[in-house]
């Protein structure tokens, strides 16, 4: 970290203004070369300053230079803001000029590595930084909100005191063991306080699993017979003519995607190619591909068309689709049928149409109701959202339910504090408070340039 | 007395015998100088040996070759194994030793040492040549040299003895204290604490009346601190210890004549140790509480004095009478020795190398109270590893330095280097995270070989090792190739395993992972060879029955050993090390961790500083590697 680093840090392409970021020892010094207006070196820090960058006396763009000087600033180095106007060719030949004059370009998500290793950022705050950027609805950057003002690591940090608590009272008993007048930690009272840890654990992960889905939206796939009107369906919900509907059952083979945004859920629309036996080869590759994804998928939509005088191989396919959240929705609800449903009372049914977009309301009810979304909406948010933290946070939770169990077998404490003490460590690992080897490197690849 | 010896030992308690025993053992000329032989191997304190974690301490000493457990294994009139409910990996010996008999008992194990001799004097200052130790300067001016110099001067330094408002310029019993030798330390550059402890009263056992006193027992079946010796007491003749309690009385005492402790007047300035709080603060501390445990042990077989643990204050003499008489059973006791406080100074262990060397001046070790610790076994662990690493520095070789995962005296040494310490340091099972591995029945599985090595281990001994290890491999071979099916199932094992049908074989391996089953089980029911000793089944059946947690505790120590191995060069500049944040950079260049490792276990070095650490490691020591 001993060079200066810099990156265009808002988005390319749009705006009418880029801001090129610098950031490290010289990142005031290179600028001020750079640039026809005051003295930079001499400024006081957190000022803004008009004039020109040039470039052998040639002005190139009329900028505003926001000067903040270590430590207060995002990395916690000296740091330069240029405020570019010139359009996006102007700003790429500002940022070469910088390159020209000593600045590295920075790496993916070097300037947020940078604030985590001079200790301005946990680690939890450098994920949802990420989080935060790549987020594309409101709701997704609310919660990398939440997580940047440490809530979350509060809450972790409340459980881990708790378990703290429980430890010290055991390694009393351990260390001290003649003294009677030292409550005796036996299982009655151990149990009940280790099942309140995997209480709040598990509200944690529970929490969590909407978290994911309020960050990464909620991947629904369309399955159902060949010619039902699984493509109308993903048209008239994206209300646009993304796949190509005709009435020659076999018209969609490979997988179609959109998405459509569902009171501020992201929903993943994937249509798929109809599930049929066919000896064409693309096709083939397509309904395979339809069992795949399906198999990923958060929510799967069954389209059943309301005219079909045969329900026997959709009931067969159905069954199959066990341990997945489910919707057998019957279109053509418009059309005339002699077909009762009550097969499928156990299921959640949907009648509607592709005639409107009303047609598909009930639908999109349903799904708000199963994913809790209007729920989700109201609710404060502080949930773990990487898979990262997750299985952390699973991981901790089967280290406390090993505690219960082998309590409950009669394993002496000697043991068991050793199960309590990797859920506390686990739960170490998610807010960074445990060093780990590898994980850094890790985390800080999935950066976007520039923050 | 001659006016050069190899190796010097200033102080005779529990770590400077250790590492005389040790340096004289590997052949060099020693000196021991105390103030009074009648002294060596004084305990002053409690009359026992051991306790948790201390206990596993001395079996630890034992397996690298010290004394501590032999002395003790002799002198001592109860043993006790504590925590037997709390588990395998917990348990710990303590010993009641006769105060009279341990401290003989020592002497003459050291007087054996032909090239060891002990010297009465005190010693005013050190002479440093090229920062290498290469002498010491005595009382009256006299001059030793020296190659190596190891000091253990206990609570000697500088002591005061408070009682109420007196203070007596003096250090335990009345002995003569070192008045200038801290002064010098401190002017070369060492950082002095002043530390505190403390001592209860002393009893006549006459005087107490025992009858409504719950009495404490040794335990009945034969128990050593060593690996080589066989017991030697008479189990069914061992002494007694008793349980008795503070009064609402006591209390009241202490809360009405709070200022005259000398604690609670502004007399004391050292700093107490939170686990061992006299009775005023135990009272103070903890007011909710309605009465505080005590136990009255005896000193010794050969005097009448009894130890009230529990109850070290600082109260004038005439408070103490009050106190004592308010306790039950000591009505009408009869005070031999009233308790007192003692400060003293010690040096700041982060002066300190991992082989107990100090960094700021060559060939200098310190071991035992000096470093900040307290406690009889802790001492003499720190001895044992400074005589050894001084004659190991003599002999060209490398230090040996327990890592945390090895031994209780690793972990200790460890603290001491790496956090520091602001209080007496005392060992806890608690401070020890691989303590599944660091057990009593296995300090000789993991130690003796290094003892054998050094050359404190002697040939029998180790065959003796070799022995054991070899039929612990024989055990589990045997219940792993023995198979129960139906044909071969005894009717009493088939009860326990609660299953109508043997549908298929156990081994019985597998079975002893089961809680209800034990290899005395198969034993007794002929299944297996009966020729194994009971040593050797407690351990066997312990890696069986807990092999799960022994594993996940490999696994971690395993990531710990893959930063151990992460050398830090002598050579850093921490202030080259970009982004550190200021507290981490200034604990580092003071601690000078050897190992990635130990940097991580620094309080103030955060997660990130080892990060920026570990990035300047790579990018400037990377191309030479």
């Amino acid at each position: 970290m001993d060079t200066t680093i810099c990156a265009i840090s808002t988005a390319v392409g749009t705006g009418a203004i880029s801001i090129i970021r610098v950031s490290g020892k010289e990142a005031i010094s290179i600028v001020n070369s750079v640039f026809s207006g005051v003295d930079l070196t001499k400024v006081n820090t957190h000022t803004i300053h008009y004039g020109f960058i040039v470039e052998e006396d040639n002005k190139i763009d009329e900028v505003l230079i926001t000067l903040m000087k270590s430590p207060k600033t995002y990395t916690t180095e000296d740091t330069v803001e240029i405020n570019c106007h010139g359009g996006i060719s102007t700003t790429n030949k500002v940022l070469e000029i910088l390159l020209n004059k000593g600045c590295k370009l920075a790496e993916p998500g070097e300037f947020t590595k940078r604030a985590f290793l001079n200790g301005r950022i946990d680690l939890l705050k450098a994920e949802a930084i990420s989080d935060l950027i790549n987020s594309e609805t409101e709701k997704a950057r609310k919660l990398a909100i939440n997580q940047i003002e440490g809530k979350l690591s509060k809450k972790i940090e409340y459980i881990r005191k708790n378990l703290i608590q429980i430890q010290a009272s055991i390694e009393v008993n351990i260390d001290y063991p003649e003294y009677d007048d030292i409550e005796v930690i036996t299982n009655q009272n151990l149990i009940p306080n280790l099942n309140k840890i995997l209480f709040d654990l598990n509200e944690l992960i529970f929490e969590s699993e909407n978290g994911r889905i309020i960050k990464n939206g909620i991947d629904v796939v369309i399955l159902g017979k060949p010619n039902v009107g699984k493509s109308s369906i993903l048209n008239t919900l994206l209300e646009e003519e993304k796949a190509i509907v005709t009435n020659i059952p076999g018209t969609t083979r490979d997988i179609i995607e959109g998405k459509i945004n569902l009171n501020g859920i992201l929903l993943n629309v994937i249509d798929t190619a109809g599930l049929r036996q066919t000896s064409d080869f693309v096709e083939k590759i397509g309904v395979q591909k339809s069992i795949n994804v399906s198999e990923k998928a958060d929510l799967i939509i069954y389209v059943i068309d309301n005219t079909t005088a045969n329900l026997a191989g959709d009931i067969k396919k159905i069954t199959n689709l066990n341990n997945k959240k489910l919707i057998i929705f019957i279109n053509k609800d418009d059309m005339s049928s002699k077909n009762k449903y009550d097969k499928f009372n156990k299921y959640n049914v949907v009648m509607g149409n592709t005639i409107s977009t009303n047609g598909l309301d009930k639908l999109k009810n349903k799904i708000v109701e199963m994913f809790n979304i209007k729920y989700l909406d109201t609710k404060d948010f502080s949930y773990l959202s990487s898979a990262r933290q997750i299985s952390l946070a699973k991981k901790a939770k089967n280290a406390i339910e090993n505690a219960i169990n082998n309590l409950n077998e009669g394993i002496s404490i000697d043991m068991v504090t050793i199960d309590i003490k990797e859920c506390y460590e686990t739960l170490g690992e998610i807010i960074g408070a445990v060093y780990q080897d590898d994980l850094i490197d890790e985390l800080f690849s999935r950066f976007c340039l520039g923050k | 007395m001659k006016n050069k010896y190899d190796i010097i030992v200033v102080g005779g308690g529990h770590a400077g015998c250790e590492a005389s025993y040790v340096a004289s053992k590997l052949n060099f000329n020693v000196a021991l100088i105390t103030s009074n032989i009648n002294n060596i191997a004084d305990m002053p304190c409690n009359p026992s040996i051991g306790g948790t974690a201390k206990g596993i301490v001395v079996r630890e000493i034992d397996a690298l070759g010290g004394l501590m457990g032999k002395i003790a294994d002799r002198s001592h009139f109860q043993i006790k194994m504590l925590n037997n409910s709390k588990g395998p990996a917990v348990r710990s010996l303590r010993a009641q030793a006769d105060k009279k008999i341990y401290p003989q008992e020592m002497l003459k194990e050291l007087k054996k040492l032909k090239n060891l001799t002990i010297i009465e004097a005190m010693v005013e200052d050190i002479i440093v040549n090229d920062n290498t130790i290469t002498g010491i300067i005595l009382e009256n001016n006299k001059v030793i040299n020296c190659k190596s110099l190891i000091l253990t001067t206990g609570t000697y330094l500088k002591s005061h003895v408070l009682v109420g408002s007196e203070i007596k310029k003096e250090g335990p019993h009345g002995e003569r204290r070192s008045l200038n030798l801290s002064d010098n330390l401190k002017k070369r550059g060492f950082e002095i604490l002043r530390l505190k402890t403390g001592t209860p009263q002393r009893i006549e056992k006459n005087s107490i009346d025992y009858s409504n006193l719950k009495p404490e027992y040794g335990d009945l079946t034969p128990l050593t601190f060593s690996f080589d010796n066989p017991p030697l007491y008479d189990i069914n003749n061992q002494e007694l210890c008793y349980v008795t309690y503070t009064s609402p009385e006591t209390h009241k005492i202490i809360n009405d004549n709070l200022e005259k402790s000398a604690m609670y007047s502004g007399n004391v300035k050292g700093v107490g140790a939170r686990y061992c709080p006299s009775i005023e603060d135990k009272i103070v501390r903890f007011a909710d509480k309605e009465r505080h445990q005590l136990f009255l042990e005896p000193e010794s077989k050969f005097t009448n004095e009894i130890y009230i643990q529990g109850f070290s204050t600082s109260m004038p003499y005439d408070v103490q009478e009050k106190l004592v008489h308010s306790l039950p059973g000591l009505e009408k006791a009869k005070i031999l020795k009233y308790a007192y406080a003692i400060e003293y100074d010690a040096i700041n262990p982060l002066h300190l190398k991992p082989s107990l060397e100090t960094k700021i001046i060559n060939n200098l070790y310190t071991a035992g109270q000096i470093n900040g610790t307290s406690g009889y076994e802790e001492a003499a662990g720190q001895g044992l590893i400074a005589g050894i690493n001084a004659s190991l520095k003599l002999q060209n070789k490398e230090p040996l330095i327990l890592k945390r995962n090895e031994s209780y005296i690793g972990v200790l040494i460890d603290d001491l280097v790496t956090k520091g310490t602001i209080e007496p340091y005392r060992l806890l099972t608690s401070r020890a995270e691989y303590r599944l591995i660091l057990r009593h029945d296995n300090a000789d599985l993991r130690l003796r070989k290094y003892g054998y090595e050094i050359g404190l281990i002697n040939k029998i001994q180790y065959n003796k090792l070799i022995k054991k290890e070899n039929s612990i491999n024989d055990l589990i071979n045997e219940l792993k190739i023995k198979r129960l099916s139906k044909k071969n199932i005894p009717l009493n094992v088939l009860d326990k395993i609660k299953e109508k049908q043997l549908t298929s074989g156990y081994s019985l391996y597998e079975l002893i992972k089961r809680p209800e089953f034990k290899i005395i089980d198969f034993i007794n029911n002929k299944l297996i060879n009966s020729k194994y000793s009971n040593d050797i089944i407690e351990t066997t059946e312990f890696l069986i029955k807990y092999e799960g947690y022994i594993n996940k505790t490999y696994k971690d120590i395993k990531r710990l050993l893959k930063l151990e191995e992460k050398q830090i060069p002598k050579d850093i500049d921490y202030d080259k090390v970009k982004n550190i944040a200021t507290e981490g950079r200034q604990k580092l260049k003071q601690i000078k961790p050897l190992t990635i490792a130990q940097a991580t276990r620094i309080s103030g070095v955060n997660p990130a500083d080892i990060s920026m650490l570990i990035i300047y490691l790579k990018k400037e020591y990377s191309n030479n590697e």
